[in-house]
């Protein structure tokens, strides 16, 4: 899946604030308080994007097939 | 319990004392985890005391802000609390919170840093040029959030005499009349409606220019109102919290000498013992906003039935037992630190990571380069707000 994103989100920087779990359910969810992504590797799609850059704590990178970083921009 | 079961209790339980929390909040999370209130105006409500029912009243998609929309919604004010941002579900929040979310980004703010230092320093200069007693609340904590929140916006810090009094609006319960209150808002959203005119015509590098073109963008995504309201509350809540919490973070290290002297002798821990003063610090008067459970949800033991509201209050989640040792003591070293104080879920503060710097740069100087602070006049005498949806000092003369 070379087309695919790579979601990531950095356990010592999420707040387990659940803001991306509402925004993007069907790409997160909360465990043991901290955030996680339901799947690594993604369709591309605005939903993680917008969880990504409406992260308080930017704890959540989304990278393209390419490596590079598409959010948060 | 004080009270008779069944019976809701008055809400909040009692009036503001300073910055402590009413007792009948840890006896509430020891034996009535959820429990009936009422607050002044709106419909009867329960009140979640513990941390895990506070964060899964805040967390869970199953309670929605939504519904609370047309329900005779439970608050402070006689005013129904408007729409906005604060009365939408995702996807709908979403779309608004993507908006603005990038103006407020961990790396955004870290790189408004050393301009708010800059900031700082100069208010200290100005009020050590004046000498000694000098209102924090009036010359330092003032000041320090609205001009950085102008910067940020790209709001005039000329026109702050206008909008900081207008923005009472939002956190005044009785201080200001339901009439003035209106007026206000009017004159706020007049203000914002007119910067948003302004880019149009002439285009700038802000979050409210931002604000502007995706509204031109996407008419149909965005209204003009919800444009010029999100713009408002950025503003007003951007500064109006900030300029409160500063003095109450002053206070509190001033009435607590020896974590002072700790802090000063550790200055590296000053992003740490901010923390701690966001969990210790009740800012609310009491918690509101409630959630509307869309499901039958049990909660602290009740099963709420879908349709009825539910209030958290974070004040009482920071200080559980279960989560935070020795809750009612004020640890600035403490490690381990998972409060709510900043809220939980999608309605999260926006402006969380820009209070935290606002408030490291400006308690962490003032403390270093004045470090013969001191309270200017006997602690009795220092006057409270009062008729806010916050606990704030109306004046803190200080001396050093």
């Amino acid at each position: 899946m070379s087309t695919g994103w790579r979601v990531e989100v950095d356990a010592g920087r999420c707040i387990g604030s659940g803001g991306c779990v509402g925004m993007a359910p069907g790409h997160f969810r909360l465990e043991s308080g901290l955030a996680v992504p339901i799947a690594v590797v993604v369709e591309p799609t605005d939903a993680v994007i917008d969880a990504a850059e409406s992260c308080p704590v930017e704890a959540i990178t989304v990278r393209g097939g390419d490596d590079a970083l598409i959010a948060p921009a | 319990m004080p009270d008779v079961a069944g019976v809701a209790r008055s809400y909040p339980f009692s009036p503001p004392d300073r910055l402590n929390l009413d007792p009948l909040y840890a006896e509430l999370r020891r034996v009535e985890p959820l429990t009936r209130v009422r607050l002044p105006f709106g419909e009867e409500v329960w009140l979640a005391t513990r941390y895990a029912d506070v964060r899964t009243v805040l967390g869970d998609a199953r309670f929605s802000r939504a519904a609370s929309v047309g329900r005779d919604e439970p608050r402070l004010t006689p005013r129904q609390i408007e729409g906005g941002i604060l009365s939408m579900d995702p996807p709908e929040h979403t779309r608004l919170r993507r908006l603005v979310a990038k103006a407020f980004t961990a790396r955004r703010v870290e790189q408004l840093r050393p301009r708010t230092r800059q900031i700082v320093d100069e208010l200290i200069d100005a009020m050590v040029a004046a000498g000694p007693p000098v209102d924090l609340v009036e010359h330092f904590a003032t000041p320090l959030p609205i001009q950085v929140i102008c910067e940020l916006l790209g709001v005039p810090f000329a026109d702050r005499h206008l909008f900081h009094v207008w923005s009472e609006a939002i956190v005044s319960t009785t201080s200001l009349s339901p009439e003035q209150i209106q007026k206000y808002l009017d004159n706020l959203y007049g203000y914002i409606g007119e910067l948003v005119q302004q880019r149009r015509r002439e285009p700038t590098d802000d979050p409210i220019c931002a604000m502007v073109q995706a509204r031109d963008e996407h008419r149909d995504r965005f209204t003009e109102q919800e444009v010029v309201q999100l713009a408002a509350g950025l503003l007003a809540a951007g500064h109006e919290t900030t300029v409160t919490q500063l003095p109450n973070f002053a206070y509190v290290l001033l009435t607590h000498p020896e974590q002072l002297a700790w802090l000063r002798a550790e200055p590296a821990r000053v992003p740490t013992a901010i923390e701690e003063l966001m969990r210790y610090v009740p800012l609310g008067v009491a918690s509101a906003f409630a959630r509307y459970a869309t499901e039958d949800i049990e909660v602290g033991g009740v099963l709420v039935r879908a349709g009825e509201p539910v209030i958290g209050s974070l004040s009482s989640a920071n200080r559980d037992e279960t989560v935070f040792a020795d809750p009612d003591r004020l640890d600035l070293g403490r490690e381990t630190n998972p409060h709510i104080g900043f809220g939980h879920g999608v309605h999260h503060c926006l402006g969380a990571q820009l209070a935290r710097m606002e408030l490291q740069v400006g308690i962490g100087t003032l403390i270093t380069r004045l470090p013969q602070l001191r309270i200017a006049v006997p602690e009795p005498e220092l006057t409270w707000k009062s008729g806010m949806i916050v606990r704030g000092l109306a004046r803190m003369p200080v001396a050093w």
